[in-house]
């Protein structure tokens, strides 16, 4: 996980911060934000989020508003995915990208109404996206820029349990139907007397899940709400630490480790968010001479492997961002995530490869030595999320 | 209060000297202040250990630590059921949990080390 921070800027707190540091939260600076890392450890909240539900403070993330009726041609013109056509209260999972197809960000953009847009980015280029769209936006007719992210809180809940608990929040006591019939990546509006609620199905866990925009003033109250609400459920906090375990094993990409302005989305195995056909954005001609040409290299999941003197599988260590990947004694990558996943209890990896590289003679270098690897495909764990495209193959 | 019947290095691991063997492991608070170990890599038998000399890896979800040897010698036996299952450092780091077992080259490496009173003071308790 990249820090933005410099030791001399104070980190930005959340309208949540006080109450993980006073129930027990390991804190730690991330995206200039004091965020949690950990509450009871990493791998309990794992197994909560996959068996039971769990709540996470998000608040760091970036929401953008664009109104306008220029915005739905103006923002298409920006986007990997295409974002025109879109229905109000569809949510489309999209890079921009730079010229060169070098990615800047992965996003959502939420079309909430006919002419009001809310685009989703990571914490950590929060401030380059802002000042991108702004850049862009220069000039073009009836696009409307509003940086809401200073006010808005983000809280995920996701699990198994996730719709049961969510059902229960006296808000949306009168949404029960909406709540039933919102798909995988949409969302609804719901008015409130602070300010308006976005209640959208979506989620960085491969569990079906919702993440909850409200007011900044909303926040500790939700989260107090379905903390009490949820008991019966199991329900428990759930740090960055974890966050990062779950997205990891639907492979779900990490910008600053599967996504770089060093290498395209295609690269990155997110080609299914890039629509090159009958449309313009920035970084198509890139993206377009780079699929006609082939890709230089591919994202690949490998799986570090060890065995004792007999031949007896051992645990193996946990091949980290920037192990190297060797193909015999040539170095061909890099390792973008590792992890030892909690569910599947095997270390694994995700890794930028050099296209055409024999599988069976990969090996990866962790702390000075050479571990045999054996790549495997990815998604390592289908996310449970009825039309995600990490939901099985 | 930390264990009374071993000595402590100030990275957090502990050393049972019994006769001319000692039993090295990871105490209580580092565990716990670790998070879920997942994989060890230890020094195998036989290997000729410095006192402080680095000698394996310990490795969480979110992290790799060095093991430092608090006492030098040779090392005669590895836990192998915490190679298999590293949890057992979370679970049991005084006991099951043990690392690696030395035979002490020089006795007064040991003065050198923490007493639990000491450790108890370094570590606020």
């Amino acid at each position: 996980m990249t820090t933005t921070t410099n030791d001399d800027t104070p980190l930005r707190s959340t309208p949540l911060t006080a109450w993980h540091r006073d129930h027990g939260a390991r804190m730690v600076p991330f995206a200039g934000f004091e965020m949690p890392v950990q509450y009871r450890g990493v791998l309990s909240e794992h197994a909560a989020v996959r068996e039971r539900v769990g709540l996470f403070d998000i608040t760091h993330m970036g929401e953008i508003l664009a109104s306008g009726p220029g915005v739905e041609a103006w923002l298409d013109g920006l986007c990997t995915n295409r974002v025109s056509g879109m229905p109000e209260g569809k949510v489309v999972y999209t890079a921009m990208c730079r010229p060169d197809g070098g990615v800047l960000d992965d996003m959502l953009i939420y079309r909430l109404g006919r002419v009001d847009w809310m685009i989703v980015c990571n914490a950590s280029n929060h401030d380059k996206i802002a000042a991108w769209v702004v850049e862009r936006a220069a000039g073009v007719a009836g696009v409307t820029l509003d940086d809401a992210s200073d006010r808005t809180a983000m809280i995920a809940v996701q699990g198994p349990e996730a719709a049961a608990l969510t059902g229960r929040l006296a808000a949306l006591s009168d949404s029960a139907d909406a709540l039933d019939a919102l798909d995988f990546y949409t969302a609804f509006v719901l008015p409130r007397p602070g300010g308006r609620w976005i209640v959208s199905r979506t989620g960085y866990t491969g569990e079906r899940g919702y993440e909850l925009y409200v007011p900044y003033d909303d926040a500790l109250p939700l989260w107090e709400e379905l903390l009490a609400l949820g008991g019966d459920l199991g329900v428990e906090p759930i740090g960055l630490a974890a966050r990062d375990t779950l997205r990891f094993e639907p492979a779900y990409c990490l910008y600053g480790h599967e996504l770089s302005e060093d290498w395209t989305p295609l690269e990155a195995g997110i080609g299914w968010a890039v629509r090159l056909k009958d449309r313009d954005f920035v970084g198509r001609a890139a993206l377009q001479g780079q699929k006609e040409h082939g890709l230089p290299r591919q994202l690949v999941g490998l799986e570090v492997t060890a065995a004792d003197a007999a031949g007896r599988e051992r645990p193996a260590p946990i091949a980290r961002q920037g192990a190297p990947v060797f193909c015999g004694d040539k170095p061909v990558g890099f390792v973008t995530s590792g992890t030892k996943s909690p569910t599947l209890g095997r270390s694994l990896a995700l890794a930028l490869v050099a296209t055409g590289c024999d599988p069976a003679d990969l090996s990866v270098e962790i702390r000075d030595r050479r571990h045999p690897v054996r790549t495997v495909p990815y998604p390592f764990l289908a996310a449970r999320v009825k039309g995600d495209p990490r939901a099985a193959r | 209060m930390v264990a009374s019947d071993r000595k402590y290095t100030k990275d957090h691991e502990w050393v049972l000297a019994e006769g001319e063997i000692a039993t090295v492991g990871v105490t209580e608070y580092a565990a716990h202040e670790l998070g879920d170990v997942v994989f060890l890599e230890l020094p195998e038998v036989g290997t000729v250990v410095g006192q402080g000399e680095t000698v394996g890896t310990i490795e969480t979800v979110k992290s790799v630590e060095d093991l430092f040897s608090p006492v030098g010698g040779e090392v005669v036996a590895v836990n192998e059921a915490v190679l298999d299952a590293p949890e057992t450092v979370n679970q049991d780091p005084l006991e099951a949990g043990w690392l690696y077992k030395v035979r002490i080259g020089d006795r007064s490496e040991l003065d050198e080390l923490l007493t639990a009173d000491d450790y108890d003071a370094l570590i606020g308790g």
